[in-house]
């Protein structure tokens, strides 16, 4: 998109509703978002405005994440993405902030989505947001030092933890020494423990077995995936973004590849569109799958588990008929697809089609009628639209709320415009109605496959503009030109322009987003991924209180929370 | 004399080689049980069909290390697994498994297919041994200085209490119409038809009270949906989350010899014991008495497996909704099953 395009133009002059526009710097950035540079001083205002303000109404908060420019002024830059839910137009502020003075007044006060995502950004770069209620590192341990996001910071250096000691929140200490008290203990629910399917830690205070105060730590599986993504070629990242939501690992890549495309202003082929799109689909289903399948263990409904496994597996052996790998698949490539799919694609997707429904039917008999079911999680977890909003929330937690919001449907992508499909909305909020969203949404995800397959067309699965992907090998052997292509994208890699991007994908959990900046170089610069779970966890320990220990798990199970995309 | 201690032993062999086969058996029935309802194949490795595979399990958990960890209360702790495994094997005693047409072994009188037959209060005797249930939950709990073991034996005392409550009550109702605490006469009771068409077994004549049996029976072995005090998903492993090896085997094989306990007992209150539906067979002799044991042997395996497929089914329960279930919906109920035995009885209906 360029500057003349009359909506984008549009977008722009909502800028000027901003107090004292002249004073701040209004661009549009080469993904169309409209870039508003901000002085520290002015940021809250200017965020207040953007989500007060009628006309603008930019209530979500995406992202906020930092960029270190070491050779600039003014070192950091904190970059916050909003979005409105209604009149869908996206915002990116930017705050520099200097080196020496690293403070920023926190954006807690607008959007409550702001508490991990600063804590983020103090944890990596050492931005304080001055402020916010509760500061400290998130993604690393306490103990660990400098931060770790910086272009400074040597990642050679190795770190001895010599303290046992994990996070005692003050309160939890408070208990403990005023004594006397027999009725409250404090209770840890992981890292090692059942219900949290992967490494998260819950502290709990409990009176009895109601929870009067709950603190999460997370960053068990910090895997360090934007700073290696940093020292790795755009290509090299994709198998990194499997790792992400790993229930999902189509999606990731493709959320990623799209950005980058983007930013080279290319596209992939209809071919490798739609085949795209259809894998994308069945990984939505697989991911709903296993988050309702292992929220029904922890409810003690374990054959439930079974039934959705069973198609899984199926998915599977399609997506590693097509890819060669099952859970992480690798599959995507900037400008397509690694190779096409095998001749029995469609065949293959049909049985899929006849085969699925049948399990998710079963689970649906069994379980949403169930008197004891339906006590556990009516009322349950149960958060309103407008603090779920608040929170960061996307995808079908959110839409389990009431808000209709799907990026599918909002600003689509991979021609989901061309498909007729329902966005399934729930209005109490509660763990039940995230169950009927997500039962839905696979019935929904396989009436787009079904359209979808009709639509494949022929033709080739990867772009032939060689400056991004390599020419086929007959190619290579047989003419010199293809052969220098060859060698000089081996040997340099992909060249992305310089500029920055913020791509948004629908991904199982809500709205995958990831922030690319590129410096021309053949590695990306900064990759800041929005990862849906990151946002709706940091929830989850406010919704807790009240509720009954039972219930924490219920919640954990039913907000799907995916640790490899939790802490990167 | 001596021969009445070697019949009571024989009994005693007899009683223990038969439930204690049921461990194993049940073992394999529920995990193969469980793969089938979950579309699996289960274990099928091990011998034909998976046979031999609780064999290899027990070997397994005997050939692992006993950990006693540090900050239990030794004594409770040891004990505990013992006082399961004791309190669900003596609860049996009590129950007769079979027809006694006044057979003799070595020249005396077998006097009942029943470990203790003299023992008028035999219905009493089971419920007073079974609430002794509760104890190795609690104290295993208590002593292994976890919290999450903690809170399952605290969950176990709470639910025994709410449940045993309307338990005895729906009992009451039994009691009244066979007007015995001996459960072989109770048995006897259930021969023949009620109203002139429906087999005279409790559960037709007291439907609600053997409703709410059933679902108590449920609560005080622990089973899904009310296992809260094991509760996987939310205790770790409930009140035997510190044990291991041949102590975790105890708890393990205490719950299946409940169930059986549980079948057993259901069966004699409430399905009429070895009494076929409609046909009456005065189960003369020796094969006679194999024939009501076989009878009675089909009734529990019946219950028996509905218990495993109950438990793959449900979803469990929460604490507060179990506790109410339990006071205000179990509890009223039994009452009004022991005044509907009432005044049926009183117009002569029972």
């Amino acid at each position: 998109m360029t500057v003349s395009d009359p909506e984008t133009t549009a977008q722009a002059q909502l800028a000027d509703l901003l107090p004292e526009p002249e004073k701040l710097g209004i661009e549009v950035g080469p993904d169309g978002i409209v870039e508003i540079t901000a002085d520290r001083s002015r940021v809250i205002e200017v965020l207040r405005t953007l989500r007060d303000r009628p006309e603008l109404d930019c209530n979500l908060l995406l992202d906020i994440c930092g960029v270190d420019y070491p050779d600039r002024d003014k070192r950091f830059e904190v970059v916050y993405h909003l979005t409105s839910l209604g009149a869908d137009h996206r915002f990116r502020v930017k705050v520099p902030v200097a080196e020496d003075d690293p403070n920023v007044p926190t954006a807690y006060g607008i959007w409550k989505a702001a508490d991990w995502f600063e804590r983020e950004a103090w944890d990596l770069f050492g931005i304080r947001f001055d402020g916010h209620p509760n500061l400290r590192r998130i993604l690393t341990h306490e103990a660990f030092q400098g931060h770790a996001l910086r272009k400074d910071y040597d990642p050679e250096q190795r770190w001895i933890l010599t303290e046992a000691e994990t996070m005692v929140p003050e309160w939890a200490t408070e208990i403990v020494e005023n004594g006397g008290d027999f009725e409250t203990q404090i209770l840890n629910l992981g890292p090692s423990h059942p219900a949290t399917h992967g490494t998260i830690r819950t502290v709990v205070r409990l009176d009895g077995e109601v929870i009067t105060r709950a603190e999460c730590e997370i960053g068990y599986l910090h895997r360090c995936f934007e700073k290696m993504s940093e020292t790795h070629g755009w290509n090299e990242i994709i198998p990194y973004t499997d790792r992400l939501n790993y229930c999902s690992s189509m999606i990731n890549g493709v959320g990623y590849a799209l950005g980058v495309e983007q930013m080279l202003d290319i596209e992939a082929p209809p071919r490798a569109q739609a085949v795209r799109l259809i894998l994308s689909e069945f990984s939505r289903i697989m991911d709903h799958a296993v988050c309702l399948g292992a929220n029904l263990v922890d409810l003690g409904a374990l054959t439930n588990f079974w039934y959705f496994f069973q198609p899984r597996e199926e998915i599977y052996s399609l997506l590693e008929s097509c890819a060669g790998g099952r859970l992480t698949v690798s599959y995507t490539r900037i400008g397509g697809l690694a190779h096409d799919v095998p001749a029995d694609f469609e065949e293959r997707v049909r049985f899929l089609l006849g085969y699925i429904p049948k399990f998710i039917d079963d689970v649906d008999k069994l379980i949403t009628g169930n008197r004891i079911f339906r006590d556990r999680t009516e009322g349950i977890g149960a958060l309103s639209a407008e603090e779920a909003v608040a929170w960061g929330w996307t995808g079908p937690c959110l839409r389990a709320c009431g808000v209709p919001y799907d990026l599918r449907r909002v600003r689509p992508y991979l021609g989901y415009e061309n498909y007729e499909f329902d966005v399934p909305v729930a209005t109490t909020g509660d763990c039940y109605a995230r169950y009927l969203v997500r039962l839905e949404e696979m019935r929904q995800s396989l009436r787009i496959i079904e359209q979808a397959i009709d639509r494949v067309p022929d033709g080739p699965v990867i772009t032939d503009n060689h400056h991004v992907a390599l020419p086929p090998k007959s190619k290579v052997y047989s003419e010199m030109e293809a052969l220098i292509w060859h060698f000089k994208l081996i040997y340099d890699g992909i060249k992305v322009p310089a500029g920055a991007c913020y791509s948004a994908t629908e991904g199982a959990n809500g709205e995958l987003g990831y922030y690319l900046v590129s410096d021309g170089t053949g590695h990306p610069y900064r990759i800041k991924v929005r990862p849906p779970c990151f946002a709706i966890f940091q929830a989850y320990p406010h919704m807790l209180e009240g509720h009954l220990l039972a219930d924490a798990i219920a919640i954990l199970g039913s907000l799907n929370i995916i640790a490899g995309e939790l802490d990167r | 004399m001596w021969v009445d201690l070697i019949v009571i032993g024989v009994k005693l062999a007899f009683g223990l080689v038969v439930l204690l086969t049921t461990v194993p058996i049940m073992v394999w029935v529920e995990r193969r049980g469980s793969a089938l309802i979950q579309d699996r194949l289960g274990p099928n490795r091990v011998g034909p069909l998976g046979l031999f595979q609780p064999i290899v399990d027990v070997v397994k958990l005997l050939a692992k290390e006993v950990i006693t960890p540090a900050g239990v209360r030794p004594l409770l702790y040891i004990l505990a697994p013992a006082i399961a495994v004791i309190v669900a094997l003596s609860t049996f005693i009590a129950i007769p498994i079979g027809k006694d047409s006044g057979l003799e072994l070595f020249g005396h009188a077998v006097n009942g297919f029943i470990v203790a037959p003299d023992l008028n209060i035999g219905l009493l005797y089971v419920f007073a041994i079974a609430s002794f249930g509760v104890y190795p939950l609690l104290l295993a709990g208590w002593s292994s200085d976890n919290k999450y073991a903690l809170l399952g034996g605290v969950r176990a005392s709470a639910q025994a209490i709410s449940y045993e409550i309307a338990m005895i009550i729906a009992i009451v109702g039994v009691l009244m119409s066979s007007g015995t605490l001996r459960l072989q006469q109770i048995v006897d009771a259930q021969s023949g038809v009620w109203m002139g068409f429906l087999p005279h077994w409790n559960v037709f004549s007291q439907p609600i009270g053997a409703l709410i049996f059933m679902v108590a029976v449920f609560a005080e072995t622990n089973r899904l949906p009310f296992d809260l005090p094991e509760a996987d998903a939310e205790l770790v492993a409930g009140y035997h989350t510190e044990y291991s090896s041949i102590r975790f085997a105890a708890f393990y094989m205490s719950e299946y010899l409940h169930m059986t306990v549980a079948a057993s007992l259901v069966t004699v209150l409430f399905l009429g014991g070895w009494n076929l539906p409609w046909i009456d067979i005065p189960f003369e002799g020796w094969a006679g008495a194999l024939l009501s044991m076989g009878v009675f042997g089909i009734k529990v395996a019946t219950l028996l497996w509905f218990f495993v497929w109950v438990r793959w089914t449900l979803p469990r329960f929460r604490y507060d909704q179990l506790m109410a279930l339990g006071w205000k919906v179990m509890v009223p109920l039994a009452v009004l099953n022991f005044l509907w035995v009432g005044v049926a009885m009183a117009l002569g209906y029972m």
